[in-house]
Formats: C-alpha cells, sequence, structure tokens
C-alpha cells in the first residue's frame, strides 16, 4: 500500500467515522424533538428539548467537521438534507419511532450510557479540533445520563403500570443493542490512527452500568444472547428511517437554492 | 367587607410606586385578577410550543432546527416560571393546568391560527414575539412583584425570539421567488391577529380600568396596540414586506400611524373556539396531560417510596 491511498483512505475513513457519530445524534435529536410540546409535564418538556438541542448541536458540529475533512466545498447542511435513506449510518436505535415515554427515556439511557463511555475515550483522541468538540460535548453528554438514568429508576420502581411499560420498552429496543459493539475497518484503522475507539474495549462498564441500574429499577435485564440486529452502519434501516427523512428534508429539497440560514 | 382603610393603604402603596410581595396584604379582586392574568399568560407559553413545535422537524437547515427548538425550549421555561410566579397566590399549577384544559381558562388566541408555511414561523417571531415583548415590556414593571420578575426575565428571551423571525423573514423576503412569495403570504395571514393580542378596544375592555388603578397593567390595550404599529411600520419598510392594510397612513398631528378596522368578528370567532385549530390544540394538550398521567404517577409513587425508605433510615 502506498502512503498516498493510504492517506485517502485514512481521510475517507474519518469522513465515515464522524458521519456515524453524526447520523446518530441527528436522527435521535429529531425523534427527541417530535416530544416538543407533548411530553408528560413541563418540566419534561424542557428536558427533551434540551436533550433535542444538544444532540442536533452535536450532530452539526460533527457535520461541520466532516464537510471539512471531506474538502468538497459541502456544508454541515449538506449531510443532513441531501443524502438519501441508505447513505445515512446512524444506529436503527436511534431511528425507532419515539413510543410513550418510558421508551424514549429508555432508549435515551441505553444511548447516553453508550456515548459517554465512547466519548470518555474519544476525548484523547489525536486531533486537537475532534478532540476539543468531543470534551465540550462529553459535559452535556453526562447530563442526559443522569437524567435518563433517575427516570429509568422511577418509572422501573414507581408503579405497577410504568414498571410494566419501562420493562416493555427495554425488551423491545433489546435486539438493538448488538451493533453498538460492531466493529468493521472503518473503527480499526480510526483506532490505529489514534482517532477512533474499540468499544469493546467498554462494553463491559456500559452492561454493567445498564444492568445495575435495570435492576436498582426493579427491572428483568434481558437475554443478552438473543437476535440481534446489524447493518446500520453499511446504511441498513427500518423503514421508519425513510418517513422521518422525508419529513426532515422535503422544505429544503424543494428549494434547493434558496438561502435559509 | 373588606376594610375600606386596608384598601386605601394598598392604594397608597401602588401610587407609591412599591411592588406588591406575595405575604403582603393584597385585595381579594386584586389576588383573583393577577391568577387569571398570570396563568393565561402561562397557558399561552404552552400552548404557544404548539404552532411551532409544528415546524421543528421540517425546519430548512440545522441552524434554524436549533434556533427554533431553543425558542420553544424557553417557551417551556417562561410557561414554568409563570406558573411559579402565578403559585404564590395560593393556588396549585395542577389547579390551573385543569382549568384550561376542562375549564374556561383562557390562553391567547394568537395560537389557535395555523403555521402552514415556515414563513410562519418568522413572521410569528417577529409580529407575535413583537407583540408580546411590548406587553411584557410593560407588565414587566407591573406592581405584583413576582410577576413583574418574571416578566424582566420573559422580555430577555423574546428579544431573540423576535430578531431570529424578523432575520429569517427578510432573508425570505428578499430570497427566491417561492420565498418572498411566502413571507409576504404570513404577513398578510398574521398581520391582523397579532393586533388583536392586545386585547379588544379600551371602550370593550371591562377589566382595564382596574388593572390600570392598581398598575398591574401600566397602558391601556389601545395605546399598546398603537406603540406596536409605529414600531412594525417602520420594520415591515426595512425588510421589504408589506402590511396588508390600505388605511396605514401617517398622521402628523399625532405622530402616529393610523391604521384600518380590526376585524373584530373574526377575533371573537376565534376567541369562541372557531379558529382554525382551536380544537387540535385543545386535544393536543389533554393529550399530552392525559397520556402523560402514568408518568407522573410513577415518578410520585417513586418519590413516596424514597421517602419512606429514608425515613426508616433514620
Amino acid at each position: 500500500m502506498t502512503t498516498e491511498t493510504k492517506e485517502i483512505s485514512k481521510k475517507e475513513a474519518f469522513l465515515t467515522y464522524l458521519l456515524r457519530l453524526a447520523d446518530d445524534r441527528l436522527i435521535l435529536g429529531q425523534r427527541m424533538s417530535e416530544w416538543c410540546g407533548h411530553g408528560p409535564q413541563l418540566e419534561e418538556d424542557l428536558a427533551m428539548a434540551n436533550m433535542a438541542l444538544d444532540l442536533i448541536g452535536h450532530a452539526t458540529a460533527l457535520y461541520e467537521y466532516a464537510a471539512e475533512i471531506e474538502d468538497k466545498g459541502h456544508d454541515e447542511d449538506y449531510f443532513a438534507y441531501f443524502r438519501d435513506d441508505r447513505d445515512f449510518v446512524n444506529l436503527q436505535l436511534c431511528e425507532l419511532p419515539k413510543g410513550d415515554f418510558g421508551f424514549t427515556i429508555a432508549r435515551q439511557f441505553l444511548f447516553s450510557a453508550f456515548s459517554y463511555f465512547q466519548y470518555e475515550r474519544l476525548k484523547d483522541a489525536k486531533d486537537e479540533q475532534f478532540s476539543g468538540m468531543i470534551s465540550k460535548h462529553l459535559k452535556e453528554i453526562k447530563y442526559h445520563l443522569r437524567h435518563s438514568r433517575e427516570w429509568v429508576l422511577r418509572l422501573g420502581d414507581g408503579t405497577e403500570e410504568s414498571n410494566k411499560r419501562t420493562q416493555e420498552s427495554f425488551d423491545e429496543l433489546w435486539m438493538y443493542l448488538g451493533e453498538l459493539f460492531h466493529m468493521d475497518e472503518v473503527d480499526e484503522l480510526m483506532i490505529k490512527e489514534g482517532l477512533g475507539v474499540d468499544s469493546t474495549k467498554f462494553k463491559e462498564d456500559w452492561k454493567k452500568l445498564v444492568e445495575d441500574t435495570l435492576i436498582e429499577a426493579t427491572l428483568t435485564v434481558p437475554d443478552w444472547d438473543q437476535f440481534m440486529m446489524s447493518g446500520s452502519r453499511k446504511g441498513i434501516h427500518t423503514e421508519h428511517l425513510g418517513h422521518m427523512l422525508a419529513q426532515m428534508q422535503f422544505l429544503r429539497r424543494s428549494h434547493p437554492d434558496a438561502e435559509w440560514k | 367587607m373588606e376594610n375600606q382603610e386596608k384598601l386605601d393603604e394598598f392604594q397608597a402603596r401602588i401610587d407609591a410606586g412599591e411592588k406588591i410581595e406575595p405575604k403582603d396584604w393584597m385585595p381579594e379582586r386584586y389576588r383573583q385578577q393577577l391568577i387569571r392574568m398570570m396563568s393565561q399568560h402561562a397557558h399561552s407559553e404552552i400552548v404557544g410550543m404548539l404552532p411551532e413545535g409544528n415546524w421543528i422537524e421540517r425546519a430548512p437547515s440545522l441552524k434554524r432546527k436549533l434556533v427554533l427548538l431553543a425558542k420553544v425550549q424557553d417557551e417551556a421555561g417562561h410557561g414554568l416560571y409563570l406558573y411559579s410566579a402565578t403559585e404564590t397566590l395560593g393556588i396549585d399549577r395542577s389547579e390551573l393546568v385543569d382549568q384550561y384544559l376542562y375549564g374556561s381558562a383562557k390562553y391567547s388566541s394568537i395560537f389557535n391560527y395555523p403555521t402552514m408555511t415556515y414563513a410562519d414561523i418568522c413572521a410569528i417571531g417577529w409580529l407575535v414575539d413583537g407583540a408580546a415583548i411590548v406587553n411584557q415590556t410593560m407588565l414587566a414593571r407591573s406592581s405584583y412583584g413576582p410577576y413583574s420578575r418574571a416578566n424582566v426575565r420573559i422580555c430577555k428571551e423574546e428579544s431573540f425570539h423576535k430578531k431570529q423571525g424578523y432575520e429569517m423573514l427578510g432573508k425570505m423576503a428578499s430570497g427566491t421567488p417561492e420565498q418572498q412569495k411566502m413571507a409576504q403570504d404570513s404577513v398578510n395571514r398574521w398581520w391582523w391577529p397579532s393586533l388583536m393580542m392586545f386585547g379588544p378596544h379600551d371602550s370593550d375592555s371591562p377589566n382595564s380600568a382596574e388593572l390600570i388603578k392598581w398598575q398591574v397593567k401600566l397602558k391601556t390595550n389601545d395605546e399598546l396596540r398603537q406603540h406596536f404599529v409605529d414600531r412594525m411600520v417602520m420594520e415591515a419598510e426595512a425588510i421589504g414586506v408589506t402590511i396588508p392594510d390600505p388605511d396605514l397612513e401617517y398622521n402628523e398631528e399625532t405622530g402616529h400611524w393610523n391604521f384600518g378596522d380590526i376585524p373584530w368578528d373574526e377575533f371573537w370567532n376565534v376567541v369562541k373556539g372557531n379558529g382554525v385549530m382551536n380544537r387540535e390544540r385543545m386535544k393536543a394538550r389533554r393529550a399530552a396531560h392525559e397520556n402523560g398521567e402514568w408518568v407522573r404517577e410513577a415518578a410520585n409513587a417513586y418519590a413516596h417510596k424514597k421517602k419512606l425508605q429514608q425515613e426508616k433510615a433514620s
């Protein structure tokens, strides 16, 4: 392999890596924003709008950097508005419909816990701009984790109904967790370059946090060995994503030459 | 009967420009008027999240999506501290919420109009938040301390809300032909409803005189409306949108802009529940409240359990 091809592939891998992180956050933030004005209590309207704002804000910063790395004259909006379903590389976990409040909280907890361990390691990435962004976002992720964890405890250990609903949500979400720890050539190259993290290294820590929380919340930890979905990082998605993108992108695509910033 | 001496003393405090605080003596009628006004203000912030929330998912750029989310989040915050300020008058938030979801408490009629295009979001920022600022700047000097302070805080955030709407509307008004059309159409639809936000003419406003006597309000509906029109005429011109009022004319004598007749029939019709979105708004808010009941119950049950555990441990 020549130096030149190695450089290109590093650039491509970094771009893909940034897009995976950004897509997760945009899509989850978009789902979270659906709660706006429909939350179970005013404090949660505020908290959910805040989390959506953080997630989409993080995605925006990552897309901006991706555009810089890509160097094709695109901007952050290009990645959000002008790519199709197959181009999106977010986790399927993030695109599932918002469900009830328990489902939203359960997903947020699982994702925030994963992000927490991931960002704790990514903040030492050998790229100042990237690691700076990660450190900044990590503070907000800690809040998301604390907030969603507290709600898992309240809902799990609240009433019979809340326990049942929350248990069902975790059961339903479980098969989307396997691919949080899938590693491919992009991850491998990024780890080699000091830009990515090996998620299998913190899998046990993440599992422990999840299990401890569920047990404290008087919930049952679903079977880790059940069938697990895969394919997100190669652009394989549930049918839900296409509908979300249609809604998210329609106005921008209807008037592509207009100024919307 | 309230003691005349106490009433006079109260009025003297008001006239001297003193703030009334929650523990101070106040006429029952003053308390009731404030509860009505403040809770109506709070409900409006909450219902107001719906027409704008309608465009978060479809906002045409990430920047605009973030701005809109931040704005709607602010509104939830305004609702929260307005409810808290109202609670200082000895009424529970849950009771206030019940009054508007299932009773006769009102919220601002402006939110019963639909946001059909993205330009409506900009027009709301400019006109609706613009009108709200005029009103709330006055209320920031209101005689009731907690309400006055809540409005000081709200005004700071509202000026950002107005600015973002005005700025984007300006961009659309000088953008592509489609954007220009959308921008003007939104101004056409939101102009008159925004004038109606100041309430009926002084001659038809039964609460005004009393509220002004108590310095809850410092200006009449018509005075505030005129102030708003004078400002908006200049701002409309600056970004190249036309205010849909052929009678708009500068009056050299008064130094104000004369404007045409406000379509009050439409106003009262919407107040009565016949706006495009009245039913939808109430349906959405009731659904949020009812679907959230199990969550609130769980939170209460959990808090109760934790309290018992703590008591046992100590």
